[in-house]
C-alpha cells in the first residue's frame, strides 16, 4: 500500500491558542484510519486543514501527492468530506441537495443523475428523495450528509464524528456504511471520533490525539500492547456517594496504575483485576462507599488513552 | 461562471421557499399598498374594476337614438376620454341602476327619448321659448364621489355646448324675424338649414365640440389635469416595493452568514469551488431575488390596483439598477456583521431609516434640504425619482439622472463591501 495522505509537522494556531501542535502521520490507500480523541483534542481542526478549508500555520500535508498549501484546488478534487454538522439545505429536497452538491463537485448530465440515485439507494433515502430535508429525522439527515460526501467518488473521504447525536440504529447503519465503502469501493477513510468502540470496530489503524498532539499511532493490537496486560476495573456507586475521598487510598495500593473518577463511578487501571478486586472492595467499604456494580474490562483503547493521558476519553 | 449561476439559482429557489421571507418580500408590501389604497380611496371595486381616476366605469342608456344622443355616446366613448372613462352602452335600465347601487360602476347616464328633438326640433319655426329641453339624466354612485364628479363635469360641458348652439340658433332666427330680414315663411327654411348644419356637423365630426372648447378634461383646467393623470399609487407602490427590497437584500446577506453557521459555506469551500465564486454566486442570488421581488410586486400591483407604472423599458432599467444599488447595501451590511442576527438588526434599522429618508413614507419635497441631500445615499430616493418621472409620463430617456445615481451608488457600495470582505479572516474559521 502507498500513502495517500502524508501529514508533516502540521501546526494550526488561532491567535494565542495552538489547536494542532505539529502532528505527523500517514494514511495508506485503502485503509480506515481513525483519529481518536476527546472533544477539543484538535480532530476537527486537523480535518479542516487537510480539506483545505484554511491553511496550516506551519507544516504541510500531501494528499495524492498534492500539497494542501500549494495545490488546494487539486486536493479538493481528490477528497470528500462529511462534516460533523449537518451541512445541508433544509428547504431543498434530498434529491435537490444531491444535485446541487454533485454539480459543485463537477458532476453533470447522466452521470450526476445516476450518482444521485445510487447515493439515495446507498443511504436508504429513495422513498424520501423528494421530501424537504427539514422534514427528516436526525438519522436521515446524517445519512444524507454522508451521501453528499460520497457523490463524486472521492479517493479519500474525511468523516468528522458522523455519529454524534443520533440514535443507536442510525449509528449502526452509518458504521456499516463506512465499512461497506471501504470494503466494496476500496475508499480510503479518515474517521474522527471520541467513541473508543467506533475506532475499535472500524479502523485498520488508530491515531490517538489529545490537546493537539498525536500521542500514539498504530493498529489496535499495537496500541493495546502499550498498556501491557492492564485491565480496567469500573466501579459504580450510588448517586448520593462522593468518590473523591477514596482516590488517594486506591492510588497507594500495589498493582494500581491509574484511578479516574467520573461522576459516581471510578475507573481503576490495574495489572491483575481478579487479584486486586477484594482489596479494592475492602477499601471502599472502609470508606463507607457501597459498590453497586463492578465491571472488568479487557485491555482496550480506552485503557490506552487512560494510561497515556491520565484522563478518560469522555473528559 | 457555471458554479456562480448554480449558487445563485440555489439561493433564488431557497428565498422563494422561505415562507417568512415571502411574507416580508411580497405579502407585506402588497398589504401596505392595499392599506394605502384604502386610505386614499384608490382601490379596486369588489368586482375588481378600477374606481380610481382612470378607467372610470360608466353605463349609458341611449333612448334618444338620434344625432345628439349618438353624439353624446360617441363623446363618452371617444379616444380622448378612453384613458379616463370605461363607457359601455346598455339597454336594461333596471340592471344598470342595480350596477350603480351595488358599486359596480361610478354612474349611469340616461339619454331620454326626444333629447335631440327637444334641442333641435324638426319644425324649427315652431319654437316654444318657454319650453325646457328634455333633461339628460345622470344616476351617480355616491360611494364614488370623485368619479361621479368627473362624469358630471363632462356631461355639463356637453350640455353647455349644446345649449350654446341651440340658443344661438333661436336668437338668430328670432332677430331675423323681428328685424324683417326674413318673413315667417322664410324663417322655416332658415331654421331647417341651421338644424341640418348642426346635425351634419355632429354626425360627420365631433370637432365642433372639441374646437369650441373640447369635451375632454382639458376644459376642467390645466392645474387639475396633472392631479388627474398622476396616480398617487404610482408613488406609493414603488415606495413600498423599494422599502421591502432593502429587506430582501439583507435577507441575502443573512443567508451568507447563515451558510457559514450551518457549515454549508465550509462544505462549498472544500469542494473545487473558490471563495470568490461563492461570494459572486451569493451576490448574484441576492440580486436576482431582489429583481424577482420587484417584478412580482410591479406585475401584481398592475393587475390588482390597475396601476400604470409607465414606460416598460424605463421600469425595467429602474428595477435592475435599484436592485443593484440595494444589493450593494445588503453586502456592505453583511461585510460588517458577524452573525445572521446582526444582519437582521442592522438591516431592519437601515430599511426603516432609508424608507423614511428615501421617500417611501413621506414625500421628499416635504423634508428639509439637508435630509434630501443625505437621502441620495439611499436607493429608495433615486428609484422613487425615477418611478415618479415614469408616472408623470416620462420615458427611459428621462431617467438618466436616477439611473446614473443608482449605478454609481451600487458601484461604490460593492467596492466597499468587497474591500471589507477581503479583510475578514473569520469567514470560514
Amino acid at each position: 500500500m502507498s500513502a495517500i495522505l502524508q501529514v508533516n509537522n502540521l501546526v494550526k494556531r488561532y491567535g494565542d491558542l495552538t489547536a494542532v501542535k505539529g502532528i505527523s502521520f500517514e494514511v495508506q490507500e485503502g485503509e480506515i484510519f481513525s483519529l481518536l480523541g476527546p472533544n477539543g483534542a484538535g480532530k476537527t481542526t486537523t480535518i479542516s486543514v487537510l480539506s483545505t478549508l484554511f491553511p496550516p500555520s506551519e507544516g504541510d500535508a500531501l494528499i495524492a501527492g498534492n500539497s494542501v498549501v500549494r495545490q488546494p484546488y487539486a486536493v479538493r478534487q481528490t477528497i470528500g468530506i462529511v462534516p460533523q454538522e449537518i451541512a445541508l439545505y433544509e428547504d431543498l429536497t434530498a434529491r435537490e441537495n444531491l444535485h446541487f452538491w454533485g454539480q459543485l463537485y463537477g458532476l453533470g448530465g447522466r452521470e450526476l443523475k445516476q450518482r444521485c440515485e445510487e447515493v439515495l439507494e446507498q443511504t436508504g433515502l429513495q422513498e424520501k428523495a423528494n421530501q424537504r430535508v427539514k422534514t427528516f429525522s436526525g438519522g436521515m439527515k446524517r445519512r444524507l450528509n454522508i451521501g453528499v460526501g460520497l457523490l463524486h467518488r472521492p479517493r479519500l473521504l474525511f468523516m468528522d464524528e458522523p455519529t454524534v447525536g443520533i440514535d443507536p440504529q442510525s449509528r449502526r447503519a452509518i458504521l456499516d456504511t463506512v465499512k461497506d465503502l471501504n470494503r466494496r469501493a476500496g475508499m480510503t477513510i479518515l474517521y474522527t471520533t471520541h467513541y473508543m468502540e467506533e475506532a475499535q470496530e472500524l479502523s485498520h489503524r488508530v491515531g490517538i490525539i489529545d490537546h493537539g498532539e498525536m500521542i500514539a499511532i498504530g493498529t489496535q493490537a499495537e496500541l493495546v500492547r502499550m498498556v501491557g496486560k492492564a485491565e480496567t476495573l469500573v466501579l459504580q456507586f450510588g448517586e448520593d456517594q462522593s468518590v473523591a475521598g477514596i482516590i488517594p487510598h486506591l492510588q497507594r495500593m500495589p498493582g494500581v496504575q491509574q484511578v479516574i473518577a467520573e461522576n459516581h463511578s471510578l475507573q481503576v487501571l490495574v495489572n491483575d483485576a481478579e487479584e486486586i478486586l477484594p482489596a479494592v472492595i475492602q477499601t471502599c467499604t472502609a470508606e463507607n462507599l457501597k459498590v453497586r456494580t463492578i465491571q472488568i474490562q479487557e485491555p482496550n483503547l480506552e485503557a490506552v488513552f487512560l494510561q497515556l493521558t491520565g484522563r478518560a476519553l469522555r473528559d | 461562471m457555471k458554479k456562480i449561476l448554480l449558487i445563485a439559482a440555489k439561493d433564488l429557489r431557497l428565498a422563494f421557499r422561505d415562507r417568512a421571507a415571502i411574507i416580508l418580500m411580497l405579502a407585506a408590501p402588497f398589504l401596505l399598498t392595499l392599506g394605502m389604497a384604502l386610505v386614499t380611496g384608490r382601490l379596486a371595486s369588489p368586482g375588481g374594476q378600477s374606481s380610481g381616476l382612470s378607467n372610470i366605469p360608466v353605463l349609458i342608456i341611449n333612448r334618444d337614438g338620434e344625432s345628439l344622443g349618438n353624439a353624446l355616446v360617441e363623446t363618452l366613448q371617444s379616444a380622448e376620454l378612453d384613458e379616463l372613462l370605461d363607457a359601455q352602452v346598455v339597454e336594461d335600465e333596471e340592471a344598470a341602476r342595480r350596477a350603480v347601487d351595488e358599486d359596480q360602476v361610478a354612474g349611469l347616464v340616461i339619454i331620454p327619448p326626444g333629447f335631440t328633438q327637444s334641442v333641435i326640433p324638426e319644425q324649427a319655426a315652431i319654437i316654444d321659448m318657454a319650453a325646457e329641453p328634455v333633461k339628460l339624466q345622470f344616476y351617480a354612485n355616491p360611494a364614488r364621489p370623485n368619479s361621479s364628479a368627473i362624469i358630471e363635469t363632462i356631461l355639463r360641458e356637453f350640455i353647455s355646448r349644446v345649449e350654446e348652439g341651440r340658443v344661438m340658433g333661436m336668437v338668430s332666427v328670432f332677430q331675423m324675424l323681428t328685424s324683417g330680414v326674413v318673413s315667417p315663411a322664410e324663417a322655416q327654411a332658415y331654421g331647417d338649414e341651421m338644424r341640418q348644419l348642426f346635425q351634419s356637423a355632429q354626425e360627420e365630426d365631433l370637432s365642433v365640440f372639441e374646437e369650441a372648447g373640447t369635451l375632454n378634461l382639458k376644459v376642467i383646467g390645466a392645474p387639475e389635469q396633472e392631479s388627474v393623470r398622476f396616480d398617487v399609487m404610482a408613488y406609493m407602490a414603488p415606495g413600498m416595493a423599494l422599502l421591502f427590497l432593502m429587506f430582501t437584500v439583507t435577507y441575502g446577506g443573512r443567508s451568507f452568514l447563515a451558510e457559514r453557521r450551518q457549515r454549508t459555506l465550509q462544505r462549498m469551500l472544500t469542494s473545487p469551488t473558490a471563495l470568490p465564486q461563492v461570494l459572486a454566486g451569493k451576490m448574484l442570488g441576492t440580486y436576482l431575488t431582489g429583481v424577482m421581488q420587484l417584478l412580482i410586486l410591479i406585475g401584481g400591483s398592475s393587475l390588482l390596483f390597475n396601476l400604470r407604472w409607465g414606460d416598460f423599458w424605463g421600469v425595467l432599467a429602474l428595477i435592475l439598477l435599484a436592485t443593484f444599488a440595494a444589493t450593494g447595501w445588503g453586502l456592505l451590511i453583511t461585510a460588517f456583521a458577524r452573525t445572521p442576527g446582526q444582519v437582521s438588526t442592522y438591516g431592519s434599522a437601515i430599511m426603516l431609516v432609508f424608507g423614511i429618508m428615501g421617500g417611501s413614507f413621506i414625500d421628499l419635497s416635504m423634508l428639509p434640504d439637508f435630509v434630501r441631500l443625505v437621502s441620495r445615499i439611499t436607493p429608495n430616493a433615486w428609484a422613487l425619482d425615477g418611478f415618479t418621472i415614469l408616472g408623470l409620463g416620462g420615458g427611459l430617456s428621462d431617467l438618466t439622472r436616477p439611473l446614473l445615481g443608482l449605478f454609481a451608488l451600487g458601484c461604490v457600495l460593492f467596492i466597499l463591501a468587497v474591500l471589507r470582505f477581503s479583510r475578514r479572516r473569520d469567514l470560514v474559521q
